[in-house]
C-alpha cells in the first residue's frame, strides 16, 4: 500500500526542535573525515580542538560571556544538576541551604530532593497565579548559611519569566551564588549574563535547532564548583571526558544562528502566539490561560480546556498531524496534574486540561491556522463525552 | 505507548452519550485525579435471564479512559446480569491489547463504573419489589 506522509504540524518546540540545516552542515565533517580527539596533540586532535574552541566562542557570544566562562554537557539536565550539586559540594562548608522554586523543571527539583537526602535544606518558593516568584518571600527566606539561589529564567510548561535581575540586585553584597536555567530563553529573548547578574546559567543546544546531548553551563570566573564527573580533566577539570565534538559543533553554529535570527524569530513567535491568545478564546468557550500575559517566552503559550483531559486533546490533535504537549505529566510516568500549573493555584481539574503550543523557527502562518481549525471541534467531541458538569 | 486496538476505540469511542430513563448508573473516579467515568445500563429481560440490552457512558480522562470506557460497553452489551457482574479491569485491558502500566490503576476505572450501575439498578428493583435492597 502506498501512503502519503503529509507533514507533521509540529507545535511542541519547547520539548525539543528539528535540527537546522545549516547546523547539520557544520557538523557534518565531525562525523566523518574529522574525528580527532580534542586532547591529541596532532594534527587530526588540533583540528578537533580548534572547532571546540570555535564553538565555545560562539556560544559565549550569544550571552555576554568571555569563552573561558563556558563548559560544555552532555544535556540541561547535566548542566542544572552540575550547577546545583557543584555549588553545594564545594561550598558545605559555608552553609548547607539552597533556595529554589516550586515552578522548576524536574531536574532542578529532583536534584534539590537528593540534595535533601544530603544533609542540604531547600527553601522552595511560592509562586503567583501567573507563575512569577514571590520576591518578599526570597528576601525573608535568605539566611546566613544560604549558598545558592536556583530559580529558572522562563518557565518550560507556561512561558512565564522571573524577575532574576531582581533577584541578582537583592543577592548583592551576599556571598550567594544565583543560578538560572535559561534553556527555554536562549533564541527567544535577547539573554546576557552581565545584565542579568548571575553566577551560572544553564544552556541546551536541542532547544534552539541544535543536536540532542549536548548542553553547556555558563560560570562566572571565580564560582566554587565541584564537577560530577571525574576523569582526564577536559572543560578545565569540570567535566571529564572526551569531549563531544560534533554535537558541541553543532551547538555553536545553533547558538550563532540563534544570535543573528533572534529578532525575525521572536517577531515571528510574539506574532503566532497573540494570534492563538486572540482567537482561541474566540473560538472556544470556557478557555483559561496559564502564565503571565507580559512576562513571558513569545514562543510558548499554554491553555486549560476544563471539563476535557490533556492527554486526549494532544492525542486527537496528534490524529490531526499536529504535535503539541500538554502541561499535565500524564502522558509520562505520574498522573500527577502539572506541578507548575498546580503551584498557580490553579485547581487539579483544571490543570489536568492543559495545552502547550510551542512555537519555533520552522513554523508558518498555515500551522498555526490549522490549529485553530481544528482544535475547537477536538474539545467539542471531548466536552461532549465528559460526565462533568 | 497506546496499542492499535487502544487508538482506535479513542478515534472512534462506541456507545458515548447519556442514557433517558436508565435502569441503573454508575459513577467512579475525581476529577481531581484526572478521571471520571459514568456508565448508563438498561436491564432487560431474554429468556427468564436479565440481559443488559443498552450501554452509554461518558468519559472524563486520557486516552486510556476513554477506551475502556468504550471498550467496556462493547464487552457488555447482550450479557447477563451476572455474566456482566464478573468483568474485570483486568478483562477490558486484555480487549484492548493491554494498557501501560501507570494507566492501569487510574484510568482503567470502566469496569468498577459498570459494577456500580449494576448495584444501582439491583437497589432500584430490590425497592420496587418491596424485596431486601442490596448496597
Amino acid at each position: 500500500m502506498h501512503t502519503i506522509q503529509s507533514r507533521v504540524i509540529y507545535l511542541d518546540n519547547a520539548s525539543t526542535t528539528p535540527l537546522d540545516p545549516r547546523v547539520r552542515e557544520a557538523m557534518l565533517p565531525y562525523l566523518t573525515e574529522r574525528y580527532g580527539n580534542p586532547s591529541s596533540i596532532h594534527k587530526v586532535g588540533r583540528e578537533a580542538r580548534e572547532a571546540v574552541e570555535d564553538a565555545r566562542r560562539k556560544v559565549a557570544d550569544t550571552i555576554g560571556a568571555s569563552p573561558e566562562e563556558i563548559y560544555f554537557t552532555g544535556s540541561g539536565s547535566e548542566g542544572n544538576n552540575l550547577a546545583i550539586k557543584g555549588i553545594a559540594w564545594a561550598n558545605r562548608s559555608r552553609g548547607k541551604h539552597i533556595i529554589t522554586t516550586k515552578i522548576e523543571h524536574k531536574c532542578v527539583l529532583n536534584t534539590c530532593h537528593y540534595l535533601e537526602k544530603h544533609g542540604f535544606d531547600i527553601t522552595y518558593l511560592d509562586v503567583d497565579e501567573y507563575g512569577v516568584v514571590d520576591l518578599e518571600q526570597l528576601k525573608s527566606s535568605l539566611r546566613d548559611d544560604t549558598i545558592l539561589v536556583s530559580v529558572m529564567y522562563a518557565n518550560n510548561e507556561v512561558g512565564t519569566l522571573q524577575p532574576i535581575k531582581e533577584i541578582s540586585q537583592i543577592l548583592k553584597k551576599r556571598d550567594i551564588y544565583l543560578h538560572t536555567d535559561a534553556v527555554q530563553v536562549l533564541g527567544k529573548l535577547p539573554l546576557d549574563v552581565e545584565k542579568l547578574g548571575v553566577d551560572v546559567l544553564t544552556l541546551s543546544a536541542h532547544k534552539i535547532y541544535g543536536p540532542k546531548g549536548v548542553g553547556a553551563v555558563y560560570v562566572r570566573k571565580g564560582t566554587r564548583m565541584d564537577p560530577l564527573i571525574h576523569g582526564g580533566g577536559q572543560e578545565r577539570g569540570l567535566r571529564s571526558g572526551t569531549e563531544n565534538v560534533p554535537g558541541i559543533v553543532g551547538f555553536g553554529t545553533a547558538a550563532e544562528l540563534a544570535k543573528n535570527l533572534l529578532l525575525e524569530d521572536k517577531a515571528k513567535f510574539e506574532r503566532f502566539s497573540e494570534k492563538l491568545i486572540n482567537e482561541i478564546p474566540e473560538r472556544i468557550e470556557n478557555v483559561k490561560f496559564n502564565g503571565h500575559p507580559k512576562k513571558r517566552v513569545p514562543n510558548i503559550v499554554n491553555f486549560s480546556f476544563p471539563r476535557v483531559e490533556g492527554e486526549s486533546i494532544v492525542m486527537y490533535l496528534d490524529l490531526e498531524g499536529i504535535a503539541a504537549s500538554t502541561g499535565s505529566a500524564c502522558t509520562s510516568k505520574s498522573l500527577e496534574p502539572s506541578h507548575v500549573l498546580t503551584a498557580m493555584g490553579i485547581s487539579p481539574e483544571v490543570a489536568h486540561g492543559s495545552l502547550r503550543i510551542s512555537f519555533g523557527r520552522f513554523n508558518d502562518e498555515y500551522d498555526v491556522d490549522k490549529l485553530l481549525e481544528v482544535l475547537p471541534g477536538i474539545i467539542e467531541k471531548l466536552r461532549k463525552m465528559s460526565p462533568l458538569g | 505507548m497506546y496499542s492499535e486496538k487502544v487508538m482506535e476505540h479513542f478515534r472512534n469511542p462506541k456507545n458515548v452519550g447519556e442514557m433517558k430513563d436508565p435502569d441503573g448508573v454508575g459513577e467512579v473516579g475525581n476529577p481531581v485525579c484526572g478521571d471520571v467515568m459514568k456508565v448508563y445500563i438498561k436491564v432487560s429481560k431474554k429468556g427468564g435471564k436479565e440481559i443488559i440490552s443498552n450501554i452509554k457512558f461518558k468519559t472524563f480522562g486520557c486516552v486510556a479512559a476513554i477506551a475502556s470506557s468504550s471498550m467496556l460497553t462493547e464487552i457488555v452489551k447482550g450479557k447477563t446480569l451476572e455474566e456482566a457482574e464478573r468483568i474485570t479491569r483486568k478483562d477490558v485491558s486484555e480487549a484492548l491489547g493491554g494498557l501501560p502500566p501507570v494507566k492501569e490503576h487510574c484510568s482503567n476505572l470502566a469496569a468498577d463504573a459498570l459494577k456500580k450501575a449494576i448495584l444501582d439498578y439491583l437497589s432500584k428493583r430490590g425497592k420496587n419489589e418491596g424485596g431486601p435492597e442490596r448496597s
